[in-house]
């Protein structure tokens, strides 16, 4: 094993991603998310890669594809109203696949809503913020140690499907101060290169994969990148043939990658007859409920997504379809519930316990829902 | 000539190797002044022997702004506004690119405003080109902040209420260290401001007067000859301007190089001894 210590959830963020071999990060100061970019700003320069805070966070998104583009793995951390900015940027990383790292840490919104408090309202918004029709990758993780996981995971994927993956770090993960232990050994994935030679090389053909080998500047290989459909050369095309082929490759992509993609933890659902489905903090007092409701004869278990999007809708139904019913406790009004819902297909009882008011969902919360299940008090 | 194609035409005029000449013919309208920027654009580039390969240009949205996918460099057609955002990320991530970001009045100066006036407070070098043609040309003639007060546009019908931008003086208060203005009927004077400014190390602005008949012009019954007369005319070489008595300055603009400073240092190089100083210790 390598390093154990206490950490800081934003700054395992930012370690990991000097780790996954992030070499560039562009950001505008916003809490939850401003220690990312301090600690990037510490330790970015020291290993040789670049750390510019920009004017904004549409700058910031901007920079971070540019810096991409021209060879070095980039991210960007922010929050809340900063991520609502960075949405059209975005969404040209998705069209130019043009791979970067997004972190949101979640705070309480709309607007500025509760800055410093937390919150899962963006899991929405995570998976359809920019216009137009693409498959996000979102990760959502419940622990310091998870959170230097899903970094270096989240760099990975963006380099290897060559498009943004989202990082969704709830505010309490986030200052959250946690045993970290390092890992000796990590997988690191690092973006393909062209086989043929620049004479030869179309930027934008997809390889048998379905992602394109697109060359980094400046290595010889001139080719044009635009946010205006494409063609196999990255020149405009309006070819509706072209257009459409396109669109189903960039979702097919991603989902042709699901099984390798989802990420999931299941707690205590071996005999369980009700369904909890959480993720980041709240899963955290799901577990704390599932125990004490089991002291109960309550046979309550989790499922706790780590891959929000693409959804393990599959898994969901699977395990529902058993269950007396599903419980989607959420620190929003209702948003991942819509998508377990869908997922479900009537197969069970869909419930939800919703609280948007930047103060976490606590153990007992849940337990209150919990106790009615309880072969002790009929 | 008239007959002769443009890849033969190639060995006459070599700077045309800078072009993709399979991308033309362009989408800019007759009389309009883009054209002449490209072309400038890339007598300079062939000019300064820049490697094509390690040459890049930026731009944001607008007509203006289709100019980077005609040059056979690394290019890139990114957001409306954002030229210069994507540009800072390309510039630092790999220093030794040229970067070019070519824009217009729209792009720069309404949208883009913010990551104009902070990379020039940067000193990044990355040349900036702003063609401008006091108006939005490709959504269909809109008020800009440059469209002079009292012109027509689509937006504002009755006249625009609003006062413009000077886009030099601007970029000259937010820090950027080589400021020129110029206009496409000063051709000459243009590829020598382009080259200069490449050559410079920081942030180089050159506002281009670059027309916009279609719009611009119909709006304000212009006519092409009235707007190019109006570059003759209007624009005075930096030292004439310096003697003409005020009285006479109304509606008019100093051409040339107006401002530079060469003892600013660039950002990208201030980067780099950070790194090499933290990587002493
Ligand atoms: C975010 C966003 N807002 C608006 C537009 C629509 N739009 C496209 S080009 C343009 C104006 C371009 O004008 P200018 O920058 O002056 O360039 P020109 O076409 O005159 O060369 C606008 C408003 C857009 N593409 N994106
Ligand atoms: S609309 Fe105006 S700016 Fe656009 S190409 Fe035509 S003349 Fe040029």
């Amino acid at each position: 094993m390598g390093k154990v210590y206490l950490e800081f959830g934003n700054h395992a963020c930012a370690k990991a991603a000097i780790r996954a071999g992030c070499r560039f990060y562009a950001g505008y100061p916003i809490t939850p998310s401003s220690e990312i970019a301090e600690k990037m700003a510490e330790l970015l320069p020291k290993v040789g890669g670049k750390f510019i805070q920009m004017e904004d966070e549409i700058g910031s998104m901007a920079a971070a594809i540019g810096a991409s583009l021209a060879g070095l793995k980039s991210m960007t951390a922010t929050s809340g109203p900063g991520f609502s900015l960075k949405q059209e940027n975005l969404g040209y990383a998705y069209m130019t696949e043009t791979p970067v790292v997004v972190v949101n840490v979640q705070r309480q919104g709309p607007s500025t809503g509760l800055p410093t408090q937390p919150a899962q309202g963006d899991v929405m918004q995570s998976r359809w913020g920019t216009h137009g029709d693409y498959q996000a990758i979102v990760f959502s993780p419940s622990s310091v140690q998870e959170v230097y996981e899903e970094t270096i995971r989240a760099f990975n994927w963006a380099e290897r499907l060559r498009q943004p993956v989202i990082l969704l770090i709830d505010e309490t993960i986030g200052h959250m101060r946690e045993r970290l232990a390092e890992p000796e050994n990590v997988e690191i994935w690092n973006r393909k290169k062209p086989s043929l030679p620049p004479e030869k090389h179309l930027a934008y053909k997809p390889e048998e994969d379905d992602v394109p080998a697109i060359p980094n500047f400046g290595e010889g290989y001139r080719f044009h990148v635009t946010g205006l459909h494409h063609g196999y050369d990255g020149f405009p095309t309006t070819d509706p043939k072209l257009v459409q082929e396109f669109m189903e490759r960039i979702q097919r992509k991603v989902l042709r990658h699901k099984d390798e993609l989802l990420k999931y933890e299941e707690y205590m659902l071996d005999d369980a007859d009700i369904l909890i489905v959480a993720y980041g903090s709240v899963a955290r007092s799901a577990k704390y409920a599932i125990k004490e409701a089991r002291k109960k004869g309550i046979k309550v278990g989790l499922f706790r997504p780590i891959t929000l999007w693409p959804s393990p809708e599959e898994k969901i139904y699977e395990l529902a379809k058993n269950m007396k019913c599903v419980l989607v406790p959420e620190m929003n009004m209702g948003q991942y519930v819509l998508e377990v819902e869908r997922a479900v297909k009537g197969a069970s009882e869909v419930h939800r316990i919703n609280k948007a008011c930047g103060e976490l969902i606590y153990p007992d919360e849940i337990l209150r829902f919990l106790d009615k299940f309880s072969p002790l008090t009929v | 000539m008239a007959n002769m194609n443009i890849y033969e035409l190639k060995e006459k005029k070599p700077y045309l190797d800078y072009l993709r000449l399979d991308k033309l013919p362009h989408i800019w309208c007759p009389g309009c002044g883009h054209g002449i920027v490209m072309k400038a654009l890339i007598e300079a580039f062939y000019n300064l022997k820049l490697d094509k390969n390690k040459l890049s240009v930026v731009s944001g949205i607008g007509c203006s702004s289709r100019l980077p996918g005609y040059i056979d460099a690394n290019t890139l057609h990114t957001t409306h506004g954002r030229a210069l955002a994507f540009a800072t990320g390309v510039k630092l991530a790999n220093p030794e690119l040229t970067v070019v970001t070519v824009t217009g009045d729209g792009d720069c100066a309404a949208i883009g405003g913010n990551h104009w006036i902070h990379a020039a407070r940067r000193n990044i070098d990355i040349t900036v080109i702003l063609m401008n043609n006091n108006i939005y040309g490709m959504t269909g003639g809109q008020a800009s902040p440059t469209t002079p007060e009292g012109a027509i546009a689509t937006t504002a019908p009755y006249g625009s209420i609003e006062p413009n931008f000077d886009t030099c003086e601007l970029a000259k208060a937010a820090g950027a260290s080589f400021v020129a203005r110029t206009t496409v009927y000063h051709y000459k004077q243009l590829i020598d401001l382009i080259e200069k400014g490449i050559k410079h190390k920081g942030l180089s602005f050159i506002e281009v007067i670059s027309p916009c008949p279609i719009h611009y012009g119909r709006k304000n019954k212009l006519g092409l000859k009235g707007l190019y007369d109006y570059l003759k005319t209007n624009f005075i070489p930096i030292k004439a301007w310096d003697k003409l008595p005020e009285e006479k300055k109304a509606g008019k603009f100093p051409i040339g190089l107006l401002y530079h400073d060469d003892s600013r240092e660039e950002y990208c190089e201030k980067y780099e001894k950070l790194i090499e100083k933290l990587s002493q210790n």
